[in-house]
């Protein structure tokens, strides 16, 4: 089953604080998502990977209906975004980037309010909570101020908030941000552990290696676009073979060289001393290289082959890498 | 809806409960104009307009729509800090009504403004204050006032969303409307077209309103006025604010 379904959905907004408006000149809306089609499927972990602007958490904001789109249209937990917000309200889980935790409060008071507010009576959504607070380690956190809580229980508390009321589908917008790796292991394993009782989880990230070991599906999106989708091993296959990483003083003269050559499927410019070749197999094309270069008169520093990462994907469909845009 | 508002009263009027110094914090500029201002206008005001009554009669009811417009506007502070933290939005993401939100603080500010008008009344009393029956339904118009200048400034808050700005616009909006309300002198006093100027300002017509009232008047054109005034801008204001949090994020 189809848990989201979307058809060129599109945010724009109108610019707003000074130099904004210009007199005589059109004001020209800033376009955060442009036409995104998704396709999510009931039960898998879908990522949405992109730098930090490429339009993931308005994604995000419209699905939950927070946002109203400019165009296209939706449907998730297969009810029309248009005109069914309270009946997708009441079975969507959402944990934003800042988690929405009144931090004055503790998390027992927060988490059994959420619960009421899904329409649960205070004694079941307290019998809620405890179950949940035990589950993610934080019994012993319960009733102190979310003030003093350290970041990895903290962020606990926002996933647990977004599951009081055992949603369908969960809206994870950049969880780990922040976060230890220990605690960012168990966050993983947690968003498992829902997929394996048939929750749906879509998740926003701009962590190549978080997109890589958790979605079974993503999307890579870049100025409100969506580049490429599908599963990571696809995605990367899709770069069409290793890559071989070539550090050195002239680029550009080692690029004429190799294009003539034949070595390599593909060649990009990385950086002022940097060339990324696609070849079939990287381990033999490495002699081959090396050789070629060397017989021209090519200095070169450094040399590195690897399979293709959702970096190399990134990057051919951009002309950027992700590692480089600032998060 | 029911169940929405009273989910959002309670956390509200905690929220309220784990702060009570500000409960106490805004009685206090009322309580020195009952102290420091009241005795210079029993000689101001000529015992001829006091028909017998006492100046405390008149200041009194003014003094307690000057708390309602004090102790409501600056509501939307508190609401400043939740949208920063991103607990409005997790609330605009569960099926709770958008009316609710609102209503429910609304009305745990109604409750601190009803426990504050109470203690000024109270203290009232003994310097001078002719307590009658027909005063208690002065509450309606206090919480006509509370009602509009409280989902005003939650309102106001969302549109702004910073403290600072906020403090500048309150200060800017408040002292014309406390000054045009005749709440420190009656009105009369004033030139034509101050009083003409006043007549836009709907405190005015509540302090009018409320001051009939407290004098035993139940039945003037100024307490009809002065209670459809109210309860207009009650009623705009919730409208506007319940408004305002369907479309928040927008």
């Amino acid at each position: 089953m189809r848990v989201i379904e979307t058809v060129g959905l599109r945010k724009t907004f109108q610019p707003k604080g000074p130099g904004a408006k210009k007199k005589g000149a059109a004001v020209e809306p800033i376009v955060a998502v442009d036409g995104i089609n998704l396709h999510v499927e009931g039960g898998e972990i879908f990522g949405l990977l992109g730098p930090n602007g490429a339009g993931k958490s308005t994604t995000i904001k419209m699905l939950s209906t927070l946002l109203a789109p400019s165009g296209g249209q939706a449907t998730v937990a297969g009810f029309s975004l248009a005109t069914q917000r309270g009946e997708i309200r009441r079975v969507i889980g959402v944990v934003s980037q800042s988690g929405g935790l009144d931090s004055e409060e503790t998390p027992m008071r927060e988490l059994v309010h959420q619960g009421v507010l899904f329409g649960l009576d205070r004694q079941a959504a307290t019998k809620r909570v405890t179950e949940l607070l035990d589950h993610f380690e934080l019994g012993a956190a319960a009733n102190r101020q979310i003030k003093t809580l350290s970041g990895g229980q903290r962020r606990r508390v926002d996933i647990a908030l977004g599951l009081v009321h055992s949603p369908k589908l969960l809206f994870l917008d950049e969880p780990t941000t922040g976060l230890d790796p220990q605690s960012r292991a168990n966050l993983w394993d947690e968003v498992r552990r829902l997929r394996s009782e048939g929750t749906t989880v879509l998740i926003t990230t701009h962590y190549l290696d978080e997109a890589d070991a958790l979605c079974d599906r993503l999307a890579i999106v870049d100025h409100g676009r969506i580049v490429a989708e599908g599963t990571a091993d696809v995605l990367k296959a899709g770069v069409g073979g290793d890559v071989i990483t070539l550090h050195l003083p002239d680029p550009s003269a080692a690029d004429g060289v190799i294009r003539s050559s034949g070595l390599a499927t593909h060649i990009e410019r990385f950086g002022d001393d940097a060339l990324r070749l696609t070849v079939g197999r990287g381990d033999s094309t490495v002699g081959p290289l090396l050789r070629l270069l060397d017989d021209a008169g090519i200095e070169t520093t450094s040399l590195s082959t690897a399979r293709p990462t959702l970096d190399d994907v990134f990057l051919r469909h951009t002309g950027r890498s992700l590692r480089d845009t600032p998060a | 809806m029911f169940h929405d508002v009273r989910t959002v009263f309670i956390r509200s009027i905690t929220q309220v409960l784990r702060n009570p110094v500000w409960v106490v914090v805004t009685l206090v500029q009322p309580l020195f104009y009952l102290l420091f201002y009241a005795p210079l206008l029993k000689r101001t005001i000529g015992s001829d307009r006091l028909n017998g009554g006492s100046a405390y009669d008149i200041f009194v009811p003014g003094l307690l729509m000057q708390l309602a417009l004090f102790g409501t506007a600056f509501a939307g502070f508190g609401l400043v800090s939740e949208l920063r933290e991103g607990v409005i939005e997790r609330m605009l993401v569960t099926p709770v009504r958008r009316s609710a939100l609102l209503i429910g603080r609304v009305l745990a500010n109604l409750v601190a403004l009803v426990f504050q008008a109470t203690v000024i009344t109270l203290v009232s009393w003994p310097m001078g204050l002719n307590l009658r029956p027909s005063a208690i339904l002065g509450v309606l118009v206090l919480l006509g006032v509370g009602i509009t200048f409280a989902s005003l400034s939650y309102t106001v808050s969302m549109i702004l969303g910073n403290e600072d700005a906020l403090a500048g616009l309150l200060n800017f909006v408040t002292v014309p409307i406390l000054l045009l309300s005749g709440m420190l002198l009656p009105l009369s006093l004033g030139p034509k077209w101050l009083q003409r100027v006043a007549n836009i300002n709907p405190l005015k017509h509540a302090v009018d309103a409320a001051r009939d009232l407290f004098r035993g008047n139940l039945t003037t054109f100024a307490v009809g006025r002065g209670v459809t005034v109210v309860f207009v801008c009650a009623a705009a204001a919730l409208i506007i604010g319940t408004r305002k949090f369907e479309h928040y994020a927008d």
